[in-house]
């Protein structure tokens, strides 16, 4: 109904949208109080409700606990517990069990902990390198909260050895494929310039790819991540975020700008990957063989690729090169470094969600650049070499991908 | 913007976050050091009464208020309450048990054969409850049909038989329940002739099952707290002296539990309804409810461990030792 009536009041003159309301302006002390009214009740509702509401509503605190075994360390005869309280009281540790046997242990700061805290637990334990381990913890009011660890492995400390070897790692996995695929390029070039619609729509299927696989990532991690974190708002803070940030920067990208836009997004995946890694290695879930190292490192041949195609009708210097390569593999040392020596479940997802962002305003924009004017974006894509282009690019990705899988 | 001030941008950008990263990494790892002296664990209450009640076990029995009957037999009163209480069970852990009298296991009742038995039971629990005698006695004795509402009382009188080593608990269904939650204790009765003289010891072997899940014990513990004569209180005991033992197993849930005695071997009474011992070993085995006398000396001083064979009890708070102490100077030389 409410449609009905617009055209007719259409005809007449509107005030502009812009202009300042009529009437004499209020005071800054009103609006101030106007702002901060509301904020001081919902204060004053929570402090009632604290004091006096609980006990007068009758509503006693669930004694439910939950206490998060958020990472166990190796060091030489010595297990490390990281432990967080994410229950809704105080929670006190009473026992703490290394396969099923009451074992001594220290905890810092204190035996009681506070909701949201962490505490660190250390046992002194002859634990042997590659064996499985139970670790229990026993609440004071006698609830079990049990972490498995399928391999044990010595979890490294930063020095210079190790930095050197989780950077070579990184480098291995992230760095020199990218590289390596970037070295494409004359090839791209020789090709006959009609070819490069499928060369986009394949840098298409490589990016649709990736972005999926990084948002899988964080859906694993989501599994390990405490509940208070709320883990799913960080990947979609983090891939919202990028999305949109990239969007702001420019709309319209072509030739160096657009290949490191991709080189970008790419990086911010391969950081992900790098946390993977890093992590996985030193909460002992796998252990890194050399064939998942080189399944890694023919899987990131692809992201190379998938950086070059807009630089196929464009000038490129060799230094170009280098940095778009750096951008897209660097982050992988940085990962790993970070994954092995300091990994924190909840910032990962922040960063896997971020790289998700990233890719998917990349694929965007190469979608769009390739439609002519005025014309769909999807009808462009469905044309027969772009369909072929995009599911060669996801093939291409889904078979190196199985290198890795396990 | 030229694509050259972007990348420019981009590289920064990524340089600040490794730098970053740098920068919280020693922060975060320092973090994660524990301080190098282990806070001691400061025992409450709670461990303190379960550490006095699993030692005063040790020894203490309740005898009654006895007076003699025209006939000449004795009569002994005994007064048992059924109780709710949360105790500890192992440093640190607490346990919201059913008790009777307040602990786990309840007052080890002592009689003689023949004695004429009353007690007057008194349920201050909030539920239903009762006492279950392993004896000889007639139907409405049995604490079984009879059961007592919270508030309520009950009076068992038996007369008690046969002698030897049994035990009482509490028969509401579910029976698994409560007797995991504690509603246990000792019966015994001694034969008209007495046992020689010895060190005597009552052992209560349990479980606990502190997260309640119905399917396991997070610990084992004789007389109801673990490790207590492992870590607080080693037995003390003479060389050469009769050590006798009144071993009872009430284990819930994972029942077949067993001791064994380190650099001895001791005489078995099952049941203790013979004088007579059946195996003279160092490992007994025994399913829930099922008891025995264990008689047997310590030659040397020293300390001797004794635990659960079955080693995840023992290693999960089944675990005490004796302090053999040669008071005697014939064997201070051996």
């Amino acid at each position: 109904m409410s449609l009905e009536t617009r055209p007719s009041t259409a005809s007449a003159p509107a005030p502009a949208p812009d202009a300042p309301p009529s009437g004499p302006r209020p005071g800054m002390g009103r609006i101030l109080l106007a702002g901060i009214a509301p904020l001081a009740l919902v204060g004053l509702m929570t402090w009632w409700f604290l004091a006096a509401g609980i006990s007068w509503l009758r509503l006693g605190q669930p004694p439910i606990e939950k206490l998060a075994i958020e990472r166990v360390v190796f060091r030489p005869q010595e297990i490390v517990v990281r432990v967080r309280n994410e229950g809704p009281g105080t929670l006190s540790v009473g026992q703490v069990l290394v396969n099923d046997a009451i074992w001594d242990f220290s905890i810092t700061p204190r035996r009681e902990i506070e909701r949201l805290r962490g505490a660190t637990i250390s046992i002194p334990y002859d634990w042997l390198e590659g064996e499985p381990y139970v670790v229990t913890v026993i609440s004071g009011t006698g609830v079990r909260h049990t972490k498995e660890i399928e391999l044990a492995t010595e979890t490294p400390r930063p020095s210079g050895r190790s930095l050197l070897v989780f950077g070579l790692l990184g480098a291995f996995v992230g760095v020199i494929p990218v590289f390596l695929g970037l070295l494409w390029l004359p090839f791209l070039r020789a090709m006959p310039a009609r070819w490069m619609d499928f060369w986009i729509s394949l840098t298409l299927g490589l990016l649709v790819f990736l972005g999926i696989d990084t948002l899988q990532e964080s859906f694993e991690i989501l599994d390990r991540v405490p509940a208070f974190a709320n883990g799913l708002m960080l990947v979609a803070l983090g891939a919202i975020g990028a999305f949109l940030a990239l969007t702001s920067v420019g709309r319209v990208f072509s030739g160096m700008g657009l290949a490191m836009l991709i080189a970008i997004g790419i990086g911010l995946h391969n950081l992900g990957e790098g946390l993977a890694i890093g992590a996985a290695y030193t909460l002992g879930e796998v252990a890194l063989g050399s064939f998942l190292i080189v399944g890694f490192t023919l899987h990131n041949t692809t992201e190379g690729l998938a950086i070059l195609s807009p630089l196929v009708e464009s000038r490129a210097r060799l230094s170009d090169l280098l940095l778009l390569g750096m951008i897209g593999g660097g982050p992988t040392i940085a990962g790993t470094w970070i994954g092995a020596f300091t990994y924190s479940d909840p910032l990962s997802l922040l960063f896997l969600g971020i790289g998700a962002g990233a890719i998917f305003q990349v694929v965007r924009v190469l979608a769009r650049g390739r439609a002519a004017r005025g014309e769909p974006v999807l009808e462009a894509l469905a044309r027969p070499q772009n369909v072929a282009g995009l599911l060669i690019g996801f093939l291409l990705m889904y078979a190196t991908s199985l290198l890795v899988a396990g | 913007v030229t694509p050259r001030a972007r990348a420019g941008l981009a590289l920064l950008v990524f340089a600040a976050a490794v730098a970053a990263a740098a920068l919280i990494l020693p922060a975060r790892l320092r973090a994660q050091r524990p301080a190098p002296d282990p806070p001691s664990y400061e025992a409450g209450p709670l461990a303190r009464a379960a550490r006095d009640h699993a030692i005063r076990a040790l020894t203490e029995f309740d005898t009654g208020k006895v007076t003699r009957l025209p006939d000449g037999t004795n009569l002994r009163e005994y007064e048992v309450e059924a109780r709710h209480a949360e105790i500890e069970v192992a440093p640190g852990v607490r346990f919201p048990a059913w008790t009777y009298n307040g602990a786990v296991p309840g007052p080890s009742i002592r009689c003689t054969e023949g004695d004429s038995i009353r007690i007057t039971f008194v349920n201050k629990g909030t539920m239903p409850h009762s006492m279950h005698f392993h004896g000889i006695h007639v139907s409405n004795m049995d604490g079984v049909f009879e059961q007592v509402v919270p508030g309520g009382t009950f009076l068992y009188e038996f007369r008690a038989e046969p002698f030897g080593l049994h035990l009482y608990h509490c028969h509401t269904m579910p029976v698994k329940m409560h007797l995991a939650r504690g509603l246990y204790g000792v019966f015994l009765i001694d034969p008209k002739t007495p046992r020689p003289p010895a060190h005597e010891m009552v052992m209560v072997m349990n479980g606990f099952d502190t997260d309640l899940n119905g399917e396991d014990n997070e610990f084992y513990t004789v007389n109801g707290y673990a490790n207590v004569f492992f870590r607080d209180y080693p037995i003390p005991v003479k060389a050469g002296e009769l050590q006798r033992i009144y071993l009872v197993n009430m284990t819930e849930l994972d029942l077949v539990n067993s001791m064994h005695t380190h650099a001895t071997f001791f005489h078995v009474y099952p049941t203790g309804t013979s004088l007579t011992p059946s195996v003279y070993t160092d490992v007994i085995t025994m399913g829930q409810a099922e008891r025995a006398i264990l008689e047997f000396t310590y030659p040397y001083p020293g300390r001797y461990l004794f635990h659960a064979h079955q080693n995840e009890f023992a290693e999960l708070g089944w675990l005490g030792q004796f302090d053999v102490r040669a008071d005697e100077p014939r064997n201070a030389g051996r």
